[in-house]
């Protein structure tokens, strides 16, 4: 296989990925001039937040097939660690989300190390007792963390401005209000999520994982070293997670033991069986519905756990594939 | 004559049960060198042993004088060795070109940030892997599915789609379990042609295999099996010829006398 090769045939080309970014950027562009109101600016707010998690998430759990049970622990981990960094050692908010993403990497790392290189579920019980452990510390860690009582974040400061929702700013002479500053920022934070995550997913990296899942043995046999590529995606879907919960901290200016709880892992979990494993669009649809849900069931609350149960399993025996993957094969046949 | 692959004194104990046993030979480079035995012999055991799958209960291989003894799987393809199976590992949830696009695993990038910003450099080098495997396929002679998902191709077709991923791996030997496997007497002949002309190449050919007639016709060297352990080894001239071997096959003398007489 020598470099005098002729030119690529059009045919093997790599698929392209910017039809589905530029569709993904209209959405998010569009959807400001659809919102009535802050509260709808809320919601979509803390949808491209966890849909970030989620696009994370779906690298770890929809193409290297391993389950995280805990993945609110490293979201909490970014919240808290982001917002302890600025208040105990006054770093600035960015900087201070950055080192949040370090640890949480290094945590990741230790807690995947020895763990990723067996065969079965065990990624699982030890996400598991990650995320039991994360919301135990932070409850009773009262002096630091405000226990359960919360914990109140200091705003992010961009360009040597505090911004809070409910400042008004200047852009380029267009007045527009915090909240809509925060939609940019979390809507920019799903982009670029997406985007890498379909960059990684196309690259060599993307193909082992995939591999694994696929047929581990044939990986191996290609020269992969299986247990090393876990732990690789393992570290960056926490490390998406992290970002996320530093950006909602900053964004809620308050955060709670609730977001290390472990119905929030599994609310993640839901949603990346939900909107389709190894589908990156599919779990951003996914978070949409699962999120959109409660604010049709106002008052049953305590249905939530319930709901996330019911649909998990409805998918699983209905869907498997979860429901854009299964839409789009549907629609295939008919087309064929 | 150089050895490439050498095992010694080989065995393999599953729990009392000797599958392989003290079981040594040799493959010289550049020929195509056939495992052949009645079913049970141990054939797929010993490719398991030697690709690490298995860690041997005694004996050694070496390849190209290194020792291969407690290498992991992913380690041997770096080394140069590379294999197919018997029952297909496929990864379904991929395109055909990605499946032999994963065998080109080890000559390329995969730093994280390369990966997540998709710098160009790496993007290069990935289009050039997938002319290349386009290639491949084209080579063993699946071409037509390019532009196929894997779970979307034929049985025979898919044979050779594992075929064109060991060689993506450009190794210096390729172990082929039972390539011929479910495959019609057309499809057989061309097989026969790829592995011909894999040989041809200079890559190292280790062949399991039932269809004696593709053994018989391709084959520079061919060691039977039996029980786990060394039946006969020579020119597919010499094991044709060979009384063990037929009565192995074909079963004892005497019995056969008997049952016509």
């Amino acid at each position: 296989m020598s470099e005098a090769i002729p030119q690529s045939p059009s045919r093997v080309r790599a698929t392209a990925k910017w039809p589905g970014l530029t569709v993904l950027a209209v959405i998010l562009l569009v959807l400001p001039f659809l919102a009535g109101n802050d509260y709808h600016y809320d919601l979509m707010i803390k949808i491209a937040l966890t849909a970030g998690v989620a696009v994370g998430l779906n690298l770890l759990v929809g193409y290297a097939g391993q389950i995280s049970l805990g993945h609110a622990a490293f979201y909490a981990a970014g919240a808290y660690g982001s917002a302890l960094l600025v208040q105990q050692f006054e770093l600035t908010p960015v900087p201070a989300m950055v080192l949040a993403a370090v640890g949480v990497a290094v945590l990741a790392w230790l807690v995947g190390k020895p763990i990723l290189h067996l065969k079965g579920h065990y990624l699982s019980m030890a996400t598991l007792g990650l995320g039991v452990i994360a919301a135990i510390v932070i409850n009773n860690e009262d002096q630091l963390t405000g226990g359960p009582d919360g914990l109140p974040v200091a705003p992010l400061s961009l360009f040597g401005h505090e911004l809070s929702v409910f400042g008004s700013y200047d852009l380029f002479g267009v007045a527009i209000t915090g909240t809509q500053v925060w939609y940019g920022i979390a809507a920019g934070f799903l982009f670029l999520s997406v985007l890498f995550a379909l960059n990684l997913i196309d690259s060599p990296l993307g193909r082992a994982l995939r591999a694994l899942h696929g047929s581990e043995i044939a990986a191996q046999v290609a020269g992969v070293d299986t247990g090393k590529f876990k732990l690789r995606v393992f570290v960056i879907s926490a490390v998406y997670a992290s970002l996320a919960g530093s950006l909602y901290g900053y964004y809620g200016g308050f955060i709670t033991p609730n977001i290390a709880s472990f119905t929030h892992s599994i609310e993640l979990i839901t949603i990346v069986v939900l909107g389709g494993m190894a589908s990156t669009y599919g779990v951003i649809l996914g978070t949409v519905i699962l999120l959109l849900i409660p604010q049709f069931l106002t008052g049953f609350q305590e249905l939530e756990m319930v709901l996330f149960g019911a649909i998990l399993m409805v998918v699983m025996i209905f869907m498997p594939r979860g429901l854009v993957p299964t839409l789009a094969r549907r629609f295939q046949k008919e087309a064929s | 004559m150089t050895a490439l692959l050498s095992v010694d004194k080989l065995g393999k104990e599953f729990g009392g049960v000797h599958a392989v046993e003290d079981l040594s030979f040799q493959v010289e480079k550049g020929r195509i060198h056939s495992i052949i035995g009645p079913n049970g012999a141990g054939k797929t055991t010993l490719f398991n042993l030697i690709t690490g799958l298995y860690q041997p209960s005694s004996g050694s291989v070496h390849l190209n004088g290194r020792s291969l003894a407690g290498h992991q799987p992913h380690e041997l393809a770096p080394l140069g060795m590379c294999r197919t199976f018997q029952n297909l590992q496929i990864c379904q949830n991929m395109t055909a070109l990605e499946n032999v696009m994963l065998g080109r695993h080890r000559h390329l990038k995969q730093g994280t940030f390369t990966s997540l910003f998709k710098l160009p450099a790496l993007r290069r080098a990935d289009q050039r892997c997938r002319e290349e495997c386009a290639e491949l396929m084209e080579f063993v002679g699946c071409g037509q599915y390019i532009k196929h998902h894997a779970s979307a191709m034929p049985y025979g077709a898919l044979k050779r789609l594992e075929i064109a991923r060991a060689l993506a791996a450009s190794p210096d030997i390729l172990l082929l379990d039972e390539p011929a496997a479910g495959l019609n007497r057309t499809e057989t002949d061309a097989l026969r042609d790829v592995i011909r002309r894999i040989a041809d190449k200079g890559i190292t050919v280790v062949l399991v295999e039932h269809d004696m007639k593709l053994v018989m016709s391709i084959s520079d060297q061919v060691l039977v099996l039996c029980y786990g352990r060394k039946l006969a080894e020579g020119t597919p001239e010499e094991i044709r010829a060979n009384p063990d071997v037929i009565d192995a096959y074909l079963g004892n003398r005497h019995s056969r006398e008997e049952a016509t007489a």
